[in-house]
């Protein structure tokens, strides 16, 4: 699947795939902030996650720096889509997930009985690992969360959809088959149009649960770029399985290994000078 | 393997030979328009049979729809692993495997012999009984195959429980959910059974259904077991005609099935 995906994607893609993610980091050549030194969107306390009785996060702190990148990285079932679901809480939707600490959105504990969802889901979008456009057409999909949030006359909402497109890098492609099913449109379309209908209600955090392992290198590439221009007015929380992709388009790394947080930093001193010896085992590697 | 294939075949074909080479003749304009003669009386039809079929089979599917569509809301979408959510799956497959005579004789005690006469209610509440389990597996069965990301990123953009259920998930199952409802119509549309105590039959227009109610498969049953060559032979009409009835809902059916597998979520 790795392999495929390389030996199709466009020649400077390639060779960043290639390419040991510390190079990657540094020469994107951004100048390393410390995260503790940031205003935090989201703070992290003690958190403990169970699917039943198996306990999948441990303890988990962590600070996620306002209109930053940060990247989750870390093997398969270390806990890193378990631990931003608790974000919005769309775990609750089972009934053997439970989650215990706290998790504190500009202050306010989200995890509290008291938070109202559906203002907390309104604040925190979500982006799945398989693109989900709704069995409607392209417009109706993008409409679907306004008309839940917002009550606006037809002509706003045909505004809003316009601009969520564009801001979601589709509208050049859709602009003129709007009325068409979504479900037509190709993988990685369907993943912007993802973003855009996420974009379009609003949010100030956005969680990215492997936004692109499912679509071409090429939409992979288009996503990034996507991503680059989104952290202008949100936050952006990104799991991803692909240490250049985090290495490319994040500003902070958290590496996470068997549900704890192992180490949390900056982007560029993640790759090229990790403090923990399993974190280095990882980028270089060794296990994974 | 292939031999008993065939067989299945010729013998389905061997019925509706028989039945179109028998039933065909019987097919007239007045067999649709009018209601039966007396028993020797040569012509008369039965129209008033076609519609009380029609009848029933709508007040029957217009109860049994809402009932097995929710319970298979519930049990996909809400209960799903819960205790009563098993013991609602349990009877269900139970349920859909009583004999239809049985549930005849059930809605007998429970709606004709308290009012002291047949009637068309109760032959209804009989088919719709059959209906609700057909309706509220193939429910079930088409919710849980809409993934899971789909509900979630419904709930994920704001969406109360209730509208990502009818917005999303239904829309996402919506031709499952008509093919079920359909093969349950089709299903009822040829049971006798059950209407024989309830709904029995009768010779004239069905003016209200507080009364006994002409329906086309006792006709059936009563006009087969007639000496009269003319009576057989209407029955052998009625017999066509709900056979093709009952293909045109099959197909019907294959017809939004597949409609499906091309506009579905699932690529």
């Amino acid at each position: 699947m790795m392999q495929a995906e390389n030996a199709s994607a466009p020649p400077e893609r390639a060779s960043a795939v290639t390419k040991p993610p510390s190079d990657v980091a540094r020469e994107r050549g951004v100048t390393a902030e410390d995260p503790s030194t940031l205003p935090a969107k989201v703070k992290v306390r003690n958190l403990n996650f169970w699917y039943g009785n198996a306990q999948a996060l441990f303890e988990n702190d962590i600070d996620i720096p306002a209109y930053r990148v940060t990247a989750i990285i870390g093997p398969s079932g270390c806990g890193k889509s378990t631990h931003i679901r608790v974000y919005n809480r769309i775990y609750e939707l089972y009934r053997t997930h439970r989650a215990e600490g706290s998790v504190e959105l500009d202050g306010q504990n989200i995890l509290s009985p008291s938070v109202n969802l559906i203002e907390l889901r309104k604040r925190v979008g979500m982006i799945f690992q398989r693109p989900t456009p709704f069995p409607m057409t392209i417009f109706d999909n993008i409409a679907y969360g306004l008309k839940l949030h917002y009550h606006v006359p037809r002509s706003e909402l045909e505004d809003r959809v316009e601009d969520a497109l564009k801001r979601g890098a589709l509208w050049d492609e859709v602009a003129d088959k709007l009325d068409e099913p979504a479900t037509a449109l190709s993988g990685g379309q369907q993943q912007r149009l993802c973003i855009a209908r996420a974009i379009a209600v609003e949010p100030e955090l956005l969680l990215m649960d492997e936004p692109c392992s499912a679509i071409d290198p090429v939409a992979t590439a288009k996503i990034e770029d996507l991503i680059e221009t989104l952290r202008d007015n949100y936050t952006v929380v990104l799991v991803t399985h692909n240490m250049q992709q985090a290495a490319r388009v994040s500003d902070f790394t958290a590496f996470f290994f068997k549900g704890w947080i192992v180490e949390f930093n900056a982007t560029t001193e993640i790759f090229t000078n990790p403090r923990e010896k399993r974190t280095e085992d990882y980028i270089t590697g060794r296990f994974g | 393997m292939v031999p008993a294939a065939l067989l299945g075949i010729a013998v389905l074909a061997w019925i509706l030979w028989e039945v179109i080479a028998r039933g065909s003749a019987a097919l007239t304009p007045a067999f649709f328009t009018q209601a039966p003669t007396p028993p020797g009386v040569e012509g008369g039809g039965l129209a008033n049979a076609i519609v009380g079929t029609l009848v029933l089979t709508a007040i029957a599917t217009g109860i049994g729809t809402p009932i097995g569509v929710l319970a298979g809301v519930f049990l996909a979408e809400f209960g799903t692993k819960s205790r009563i959510a098993t013991a609602v799956r349990f009877t269900t497959n139970l349920l859909m495997g009583t004999p239809s005579i049985i549930i005849g004789i059930f809605v007998y005690a429970l709606l004709v012999l308290p009012v002291g006469h047949f009637s068309g209610w109760a032959g209804a509440v009989a088919l719709a009984i059959i209906i609700i389990p057909v309706v509220l597996r193939t429910t079930e069965d088409m919710l849980s195959l809409v993934p899971d990301e789909l509900r979630e990123s419904a709930l994920a953009l704001g969406a109360p429980r209730w509208r990502a259920t009818l917005g999303v998930v239904f829309r996402a199952a919506k031709t499952g959910l008509v093919t079920g409802v359909l093969l349950a119509v089709a299903r009822v549309s040829g049971e006798t059974a059950p209407l024989l105590f309830t709904a029995l039959n009768s010779y004239y227009w069905p003016e209200t259904i507080n009364e006994p109610t002409a329906n086309l498969t006792v006709t059936i049953f009563n006009y087969a077991m007639s000496p009269y060559a003319d009576w057989q032979e209407k029955a052998w009409g009625a017999s066509l005609l709900i056979t093709v009835g009952v293909l045109f809902v099959g197909v019907l059916s294959r017809f939004v099935l597949d409609r499906r597998k091309k506009t579905s979520w699932q690529t």
